[in-house]
């Protein structure tokens, strides 16, 4: 009753309130919406159309001709192969040696596992981008200058990866199953393999379309260490928006071919990637 | 932190060693190094890494700096501390340093303060919760590429959106691309539009761990939602706070592909330097192949960061004193 009593006044006092909060929302929903929508505008115009006033607002008929356009200008169909096979690597490898990590942090005891747990969430703060110059001496050492070897090798792991898994397994994984596991006579590789594994699945897939994120948005490192003549995504959409600055039409569709699948894929699973995102953030 | 030492796994030999022969000693043996040893092998992979790509290259940072280093020729003179003395007479790494500071301020505060707004917005039951988050998170999904090829359009002189709805309001035709201010602003606008919606949900993960009770009480005792974020929400999710202000503070110390690209690929930052980041600065030395000097300005840089995340730490945790 006095439940029931409470939840009514602030229902009644918090309407305003409430109501302002719902506007709010979607103002923010509406202009980080906004610049998404206009590019696919601009990206499915001529470009004559663009100098109209008032600017159009609503999508053309040239999106194809203009993309077929993006793909005689860039090898954009390398870069698409590129982006597609250097991120897959790049994710099943973080999904892989972080829930191996995941589980040793989680599940193992050995000396130093705190530490070196607390030392891998640290690394995490060391802006690894000012190595940028040796980095690339080494790459030119190993002849990696120009390969997909250059993007995919130096981030086979993160801490980040390690960290999430190693939160989930502490909390999903049962530890009575792994001793279940070795009364029947497991080896560590062996609980990892038939207990650890299935076990991680879920938190691992979204670790893998977060890791596949970032990898296929990365700019700077491929940008440094990659050729105009066999570019990542990201890489061609720059060399596009650097070589046709007055023709937005082109380079707005190049984005939106770049970004698009990615923002489908993403607004499909969002809930997984955002569940993700927010747990990975909660440090105990 | 994560682990929780009670819930590890306990470690006892399935079969006790028995004199029955040696096999079974064996067994016991292996069985033991596979308890003792493999741990190790399983959380080596991180850190083999990270030490080859990511710590020995920041490292070797340090000792390119003293040397005259181009790619071009294989002999690296060793010139001491130079690099680093002309680099404190360079007026373009005063400027650098400015600008990157400039956007940095422009772009973290208003950003972080909308975002906990925002999170404290969601933080309650609402319809369309996931709809709100998803939508959110979408600019952050964008690559950076993208995002400013798409404001770069925008904020376009004559046929930019942002103009044509300024204009409305009698505002005059802005070249956001000439001045520093303007620029500084603009590049602000991507990074906030990219980075709020992130650090929206990393605040409101935190916010959910705190107990509803104390609202609950605040409530009863007629404290508002204003009162309610800055008395309980604040000092409650302060590590978080403190995390995402640090992390946010290195990642706007090395701003690079905003202002390369919003110059249409000018590694100077514009005509007259008016947005050349720090990183940008960098870059601009890397592709001169002068790589002595492009890892002091590195250098220099790391002190900056390391300088900015213990001042913003210091702050944050003195707004606990005043705000608890």
């Amino acid at each position: 009753m006095s439940t029931r009593h409470r939840t009514a006044s602030r229902a009644r006092g918090g309407s305003t309130a409430r109501k302002l909060t719902y506007l709010t929302l979607v103002a923010v929903a509406f202009f980080s919406a906004l610049p998404l929508y206009y590019s696919v505008v601009v990206a499915s115009r001529d470009n004559s159309a663009l100098a109209d006033v008032p600017p159009p607002l609503f999508p053309g008929g040239n999106l194809l001709a203009n993309v077929s356009r993006v793909f005689d200008t860039v090898p954009f169909m390398l870069a698409l192969l590129n982006s597609v096979l250097v991120s897959g690597a790049i994710a099943i490898s973080v999904m892989f040696f972080s829930t191996m990590a995941g589980f040793a942090f989680a599940k193992l005891r050995f000396r130093g596992n705190r530490a070196l747990l607390v030392l891998t969430v640290a690394t995490m703060m060391v802006p690894t981008q000012l190595g940028i110059i040796p980095l690339y001496l080494l790459m030119v050492k190993l002849e990696w200058t120009g390969s997909m070897y250059a993007l995919v090798v130096p981030a086979l792991i993160n801490a980040f990866g390690v960290f999430f898994m190693t939160q989930y397994l502490s909390r999903a994984l049962p530890t009575e199953l792994l001793e279940a596991g070795r009364v029947d006579g497991c080896t560590t590789w062996g609980l990892f393999w038939h207990v650890v594994l299935p076990a991680a699945r879920p938190a691992a897939a979204v670790l893998g379309m977060l890791t596949f994120m970032s990898a296929w948005n990365d700019y700077f490192w491929p940008l440094v260490v990659l050729t105009p003549e066999n570019p990542t995504v990201q890489v061609a959409l720059s060399t596009l928006a650097a070589g046709y600055v007055s023709d937005y039409a082109l380079s707005l569709a190049g984005t939106a071919l770049g970004t698009l699948p990615l923002v489908i894929v993403f607004a499909l699973l969002g809930k997984q990637v955002i569940g993700g995102i927010m747990q990975g953030a909660v440090k105990g | 932190m994560a682990t929780r030492a009670p819930d590890q796994l306990r470690v006892s030999p399935p079969h006790p060693p028995s004199r029955s022969g040696d096999p079974a000693r064996l067994r016991h043996l292996l069985y033991r190094l596979d308890v003792k040893a493999s741990p190790y092998a399983y959380v080596a992979p991180f850190f083999l890494l990270f030490c080859a790509f990511g710590l020995f290259p920041l490292v070797y940072t340090a000792w390119v700096s003293l040397h005259e280093w181009t790619l071009l020729s294989d002999v690296h003179t060793f010139i001491g501390l130079e690099n680093f003395t002309t680099l404190l007479a360079d007026d373009y790494f005063w400027n650098a340093t400015f600008n990157t500071v400039s956007i940095g301020v422009l772009s973290t505060v208003p950003q972080l303060l909308l975002a906990l707004w925002l999170a404290h917005l969601l933080n309650r039951p609402l319809r369309a919760q996931t709809i709100f988050r998803v939508t959110l998170l979408l600019p952050n999904v964008t690559s950076v590429v993208a995002v400013v090829v798409i404001f770069s359009q925008l904020f376009g002189r004559d046929y930019g959106l942002i103009n044509w709805a300024l204009s409305w309001f009698g505002v005059g035709t802005i070249d956001w691309n000439a001045g520093t201010a303007t620029s500084h602003t603009a590049i602000s606008v991507m990074i906030m539009w990219r980075w709020t919606g992130y650090n929206t949900l990393i605040f409101l993960a935190a916010m959910q761990a705190v107990p509803r009770e104390l609202y609950e009480a605040a409530t009863i005792d007629g404290a508002g939602g204003f009162t309610q974020l800055r008395k309980i929400t604040v000092p409650m999710i302060r590590p978080t706070i403190i995390f995402v202000v640090i992390t946010s503070t290195i990642g706007a110390m090395q701003v690079l592909a905003e202002p390369l690209l919003f110059g249409i690929y000018s590694i100077t930052g514009g005509p007259d330097r008016q947005y050349q980041t720090l990183s940008l600065f960098i870059y601009e030395n890397f592709t001169k192949l002068d790589f002595g000097y492009a890892s002091a300005i590195s250098w220099m840089m790391f002190l900056f960061i390391v300088v900015a995340a213990v001042i913003n730490y210091l702050l944050t945790r003195r707004a606990r004193g005043s705000l608890t």
